[in-house]
């Protein structure tokens, strides 16, 4: 699996208020949600991102409330994967819960800047800077969250190994 | 090497002898809490999964909380997902208007949530009942989902950081000045994935609404959990409260800490929590020339008995400041009903006060108190992030229901000390 894209660039300490306000979590509705993804830290984010491109962060990714909201507003908006040196573990939980791809790679929210062209290969974790001919490599997810991941999501890793008793 | 009191209380739920930091496991879940919000997206994944059942309808919790009486069409809508859902399960911890309070302090008030136990809540502040020495964490809707269907949740077994308490909070000090000095001394991701460990002769001291309190904000360090070891005031609390029997855990003499804070609980100032991350913290008194246009005191931080005892001492026989508007919401309708009885909803009301039902509502900028574009808010909330209260430009400053009182009195942030 592979992405490539445009990348839209934030700081460190992202929060779940920014990236989806509560003032919006009257809506379950993904698309409808999706229109407000970044609304009060980058108002323009929602008219400029095409399918396929890049969220880069700093420490600390999605910090803030438990909202499974966040990683589902910025993977309805189109936005292929997320890179940060870190993520807030609730958020690192709900991504992986619900298959959008994220990557903890240091070296590449630093060296990666607004606008760059990136190209993103998940099964390697390598990371290329094709604007700036660069490439940094993430940290590969344990084996454990691999399977969820390859069964697409957490409800369907639980069906497949029969783990409801209903 | 030894285990912390997280550790085994992992350990036991997921049946094993012992379990290391970073080792994945699956463990039994004692509780799965859910609200208004994050519950509807529960349900929706868990039909869409195909369940049929409820793992122990003993053991889901449902509280409506967020938006509640609700504010508006879709939030009724949502709230009416989650009754059905709670009618159709026979789900009997499920709390509706009348019988709700905010979840985090509801749930210990009711003896739901006890020690020794493992706990999920699709809701960050489920860290909370670390307090009454449980493992708790917060996690998203689709683990809740899983959760409600099969009991069972993954986690990966958190390292630790130790927080050793010594001596005694002084006058109008209190466990919200604890956690946001913690806070302020090792960032809002000092504690990422870890487990926060209060531990030390401090503990004794501190009341279990000031536990409650340090345990709720651990996530605003970027904690899994925190936790505080069970004594005499937790056995006190529980005793005659908890719905369950009980497990007491104790840290292991070698347990492994990748970290020890030495903290002094007499040396703790009124501190207050700078727009916009929790860990901007400084004094009450350095925050002085800051003028404030409301003032909030509740929420699942801060809207216990204590709290609005703390509240009550300051704005009693007084009236806050022209230009203030102060928002006050008992925690639970418990809380509410003492507050009445106390006579302490009519003091609120002289001093020039409003007081709610409970409800988050202004916490997460959801109603009840929304700001506009450049006010500012004292609040005794948790989070301070960019438009968290309302407008992008408001800002809110995080503190004490004693340094809030205090704030709303002058108009301008408080010393809660250098109040009568």
């Amino acid at each position: 699996m592979n992405a490539q894209g445009t990348v839209f660039k934030y700081p460190d300490n992202v929060d779940t208020d920014v990236i989806i306000p509560a003032r919006y979590l009257n809506s379950q509705d993904a698309a409808e949600l999706a229109r407000h993804c970044m609304e009060d830290i980058d108002p323009d984010f929602v008219n400029k991102v095409k399918p396929g491109d890049i969220m880069v962060g700093g420490w600390n990714f999605g910090c803030g409330s438990s909202r499974e909201h966040a990683p589902l507003v910025i993977k309805t908006s189109g936005t292929a994967c997320v890179i940060a040196k870190s993520f807030a573990r609730i958020f690192y939980r709900n991504a992986i819960n619900i298959g959008l791809p994220i990557l903890e790679c240091e070296a590449a929210a630093d060296g990666i800047e607004a606008g760059d062209e990136v190209a993103v290969d998940f099964d390697t974790g390598v990371i290329t800077n094709l604007s700036k001919g660069e490439t940094y490599q993430a940290q590969p997810f344990p084996p454990f969250i691999q399977d969820i991941i390859r069964a697409g999501g957490l409800m369907n890793s639980i069906r497949q190994k029969g783990g409801n008793k209903a | 090497m030894g285990m912390t009191m997280t550790q085994k209380i992992l350990a036991a739920h997921a049946g094993l002898d012992e379990v290391k930091a970073g080792q994945l496991i699956n463990a039994r879940l004692d509780q799965v809490l859910g609200n208004d919000i994050t519950t509807p997206v529960a349900i929706n994944e868990f039909e869409k999964a195909g369940f049929t059942g409820v793992f122990d309808r003993s053991r889901i919790n449902i509280v409506l909380d967020h938006f509640v009486p609700n504010k508006d069409i879709k939030s009724a809508q949502q709230s009416k997902q989650c009754r059905e859902f709670a009618s159709k399960y026979d789900i009997i911890n499920f709390f509706d208007v009348g019988k709700m309070g905010i979840e985090h302090a509801l749930l210990p008030e009711q003896g739901i949530v006890t020690a020794g136990d493992c706990i999920i809540g699709a809701d960050s502040h489920t860290c909370t009942y670390g307090a009454v020495g449980a493992f708790s964490t917060g996690v998203g809707s689709t683990d809740m989902a899983a959760g409600m269907a099969t009991g069972m949740a993954w986690f990966k077994v958190p390292a630790a950081i130790r927080f050793n308490l010594t001596g005694k909070l002084g006058p109008r000090v209190s466990g919200k000045d604890v956690i946001l000095h913690i806070i302020g001394m090792i960032g809002v991701d000092g504690a990422l994935y870890k487990s926060m460990e209060f531990t030390g002769p401090g503990v004794a001291t501190l009341s279990m609404d000031d536990r409650l309190c340090i345990c709720n904000m651990a996530i605003e360090a970027g904690a899994k959990n925190g936790i505080f070891p069970v004594d005499e005031v937790t056995l006190r609390y529980l005793t005659g409260r908890s719905r369950r029997e009980w497990t007491v855990y104790e840290a292991d003499p070698d347990a492994e800490y990748e970290q020890t804070f030495e903290i002094d609980l007499a040396a703790i100032e009124p501190t207050v929590s700078w727009p916009h991350l929790p860990e901007n913290t400084h004094t009450a008194k350095e925050s002085e020339a800051i003028a404030i246009d409301q003032v909030v005191i509740g929420s699942c931080t801060n809207g216990r008995l204590e709290d609005m005892q703390a509240a009550y001492e300051i704005l009693k026989g007084k009236t806050i400041a022209p230009g203030v508007r102060g928002i006050i919401i008992p925690g639970t309708m418990q809380v509410y009903k003492t507050c009445l009885q106390n006579g302490w909803l009519e003091a609120f009301i002289d001093a020039g006060c409003i007081v709610s039902t409970p409800t988050c509502g202004p916490c997460l900028g959801g109603y009840m108190g929304i700001l506009a574009e450049g006010e500012r808010c004292i609040s005794t909330t948790n989070r301070n992030f960019v438009g968290r209260m309302g407008h992008v430009k408001s800002e809110v400053y995080l503190a004490s229901p004693a340094t809030a009182a205090a704030s709303a009195l002058t108009g301008h942030i408080t010393d809660p000390r250098e109040v009568e």
